[in-house]
């Protein structure tokens, strides 16, 4: 078996002294796990999360481990190691692909937000837009996918301003004010699909998706609702906002 | 070759050697830098020189096993409660180095240059391992750091994601305490040549460029 696709680098285990474990989100082969030899040598730089990948996976037999040749094309990291946001949603990203898309079933439009997302790490309302709208496209993948397209409270689907936490559809804003503690704000860069977006909406959509997140985790019985790379994301965006 | 004369090899082979010393060879090959092959090498160099090496070696090792501990202040690697440089009074309290584990802090006092206190953290946060703040010593470094008001905290963490995303973390946390931070400078290594850098150290060393 074997096959090339362009992968992005989620994670790398050191497996003895000097090889590894690498996870990669592929194009066209989704989250991938595979051995790298070599990858794991303390000599060289390593593989970083976020690095842009030209990969050769090789096994055997399909369902194998099987190894990778992995050839590094581009490290948006490295211009974003001076930027905690950016590091943040990095890893945040990272560890929210590891824990919740499962192995080898194609993900394209989780692949290409991570890629808008990349791509937007230098710019901060940009990245901020991008990192939201690629975790509402991981919820749709996982089976939770939020209806920002009417009101379920039977209003008028021109002002959309919350999202209930039971059943993930929209509100209107007028409408829904009189539930406000229980339901969830929703940023309108969000529900508009807008490029770009404040710390403060930030900090709404990670709320918004957050909770979806943890409800997907509790039935999966996944433990703790969030992994700690999105938790320190989420702890961010509060105080920046 | 007469049958009777051949070399005991294979799977049925009895074992060349007893269960003591392919104990050993197990246990050595597990140490970084060895394999099964040098395994045998090295435990075959202490069984020649039983008395001048292997010995002494079980006899410090034994001592070694007996003594390790995490310094209490810091988390290095030492003998005591309070490791050697805690300990010592010559050092600058004013200036705190912060590392991932004690193989860090060995590497900086070979340099020589540092003379404050540090704090090993024990790994650094990782999305891939799920490591969290509480999994390391960063609680006892806050801890420290409140109390000891050091002039500045040298974050002395790897240059990778999780590195520098533990980084980030710590200067935040310090920022609320009031204490100024500082990170190691990346660039072009000693004797490094362009052509053989990585993209990621390039590009790294074009935006921390200085002038001359």
């Amino acid at each position: 078996m074997e096959w090339r696709d362009a992968g992005i680098a989620l994670g790398l285990a050191r497996h003895g002294e000097g090889h590894a474990l690498l996870d990669v989100l592929t194009a066209g082969h989704g989250r991938w796990r595979g051995y790298l030899h070599g990858g794991g040598s303390r000599k060289r730089a390593s593989l970083q999360p976020g690095d842009l990948l030209d990969l050769v996976w090789r096994a055997r037999l399909e369902d194998q481990l099987g190894s990778f040749r992995a050839e590094s094309l581009a490290s948006p990291a490295a211009r974003a190691l001076d930027d905690g946001e950016a590091l943040a949603m990095l890893s945040a990203l990272c560890a929210l692909c590891l824990r919740h898309l499962p192995e080898r079933e194609p993900a394209p439009g989780i692949h290409a937000g991570a890629l808008e997302l990349l791509a937007a790490l230098p710019d901060p309302p940009r990245r901020r837009a991008a990192y939201a709208h690629w975790e509402l496209r991981l919820l749709a993948e996982i089976g939770f996918g939020l209806d920002f397209t009417r009101c379920a409270l039977g209003g008028p689907a021109t002002d959309l301003g919350w999202v209930s936490p039971r059943s993930g559809r929209a509100a209107d804003r007028a409408l829904g004010a009189p539930w406000a503690e229980k339901l969830l704000p929703l940023p309108v860069f969000l529900r508009d699909g807008l490029p770009e977006a404040s710390p403060a909406e930030l900090r709404d959509a990670l709320r918004l998706t957050g909770h979806f997140l943890g409800l997907w985790a509790g039935r999966q019985g996944a433990g703790d609702p969030l992994p700690p790379a999105r938790l320190r994301l989420a702890a961010r965006a509060e105080r920046a906002a | 070759m007469d049958s009777s004369r051949r070399p005991n090899s294979g799977p049925n082979a009895a074992s060349p050697m007893g269960p003591e010393l392919a104990r050993l060879i197990e246990l050595l090959a597990r140490l970084p830098g060895l394999g099964p092959r040098s395994a045998r090498r090295a435990a075959l160099h202490l069984a020649k020189r039983r008395e001048a090496l292997l010995a002494p070696l079980a006899e410090a090792m034994a001592l070694a096993a007996e003594k390790i501990r995490p310094c209490s202040i810091c988390g290095h690697i030492d003998t005591a409660e309070i490791c050697s440089i805690c300990a010592d009074p010559q050092r600058d309290d004013g200036a705190l180095c912060v590392v991932e584990d004690s193989a860090d802090l060995w590497a900086i006092e070979r340099m020589g240059a540092f003379q404050g206190r540090y704090h090993v953290l024990g790994g650094c946060l990782s999305a891939l391992d799920g490591v969290g703040p509480e999994e390391l010593r960063i609680p006892q470094l806050l801890a420290r750091a409140a109390e000891a008001k050091p002039r500045e905290v040298v974050l002395a963490l790897n240059a990778t994601v999780d590195g520098r995303a533990t980084a980030h973390y710590l200067a935040e946390a310090f920022a609320d305490l009031g204490i100024r931070t500082s990170v190691l400078a990346q660039g072009v290594p000693m004797g490094g040549e362009l052509e053989h850098l990585d993209e990621g150290t390039i590009a790294a060393a074009f935006m921390a460029r200085r002038g001359l």
